[in-house]
């Protein structure tokens, strides 16, 4: 099938693609189906609205810039689109790009879509170290100078 | 509504598996310390709003998305 999407205008896409959100996204929650579609660059995703061609969210895997992010979401919200738990889902952030500033990224709202039924939920971490405005370039230069550093 | 007054390090119990205990109180702050059974959400009121306000200032994104370095390949499964 043929979407118009909001970054590259009409894209094929299979309808394997197409994702439920039963709750919408947080703000949005009239929009519900949403197909996942590879940016053209590397690593972000588009999250474009089957019915709207103006709404779409660029995504990214926080595991990127946050290879411990472990949100912490309550069971019940696994419940909501059919999962298991965290490891039967493909887990997203909501990507910020100002015109402006620095891109950022939501760690507190994160998108948790079940690999099985293909439904989707943004879920609020209770952890407070998580915040709605990651730096991402930031904090992936501070991972990797971690990562570098000696062992005791 | 119920209202209980509570001192540092005392505790409330809600239903079987909810304990909330007052950690520390300084000036106009309570820290509190929750436990609860995983199924139970506990937030911060005003995060539904800043999630909220974040997901309205993503969909005002520029299209143009940067080329970040994305470092070791081995961390983008």
């Amino acid at each position: 099938m043929t979407l118009e999407t909001k970054a590259y205008g009409p894209v094929e896409i299979d309808e394997k693609q197409v994702l439920e959100f039963p709750q919408g996204l947080l703000g949005f929650e009239e929009h519900r189906h949403f197909a996942l579609i590879d940016a053209h660059k590397k690593p972000f995703f588009w999250l474009q609205s089957t019915d709207n061609s103006q709404m779409a969210f660029i995504l990214i895997k926080p595991s990127i810039f946050r290879n411990d992010y472990d949100p912490g979401v309550a069971q019940e919200d696994f419940q909501d689109i059919g999962a298991e738990g965290p490891d039967d889902c493909l887990v997203f952030a909501i990507v910020t790009i100002p015109e402006s500033g620095p891109m950022t990224a939501n760690l507190q709202g994160p998108l948790f879509i079940s690999k099985k039924t293909r439904k989707g939920k943004q879920c609020i971490s209770p952890r407070d170290e998580y915040k709605t405005r990651h730096d991402i370039l930031e904090e992936m230069a501070a991972g990797r100078e971690h990562d570098a550093d000696p062992l005791p | 509504m119920l209202i209980l007054s509570r001192k540092k390090d005392q505790k409330i119990m809600i239903g079987d598996g909810i304990e909330i205990w007052v950690v520390d109180i300084r000036g106009d702050t309570v820290k509190l310390g929750i436990k609860a059974p995983r199924e139970v959400k506990v937030f911060r009121q005003e995060v539904a709003e800043e999630i909220e306000a974040a997901n309205q200032a993503a969909l005002r994104s520029s299209l143009d998305l940067p080329f970040p370095d994305v470092g070791d390949p081995k961390d983008r499964s």
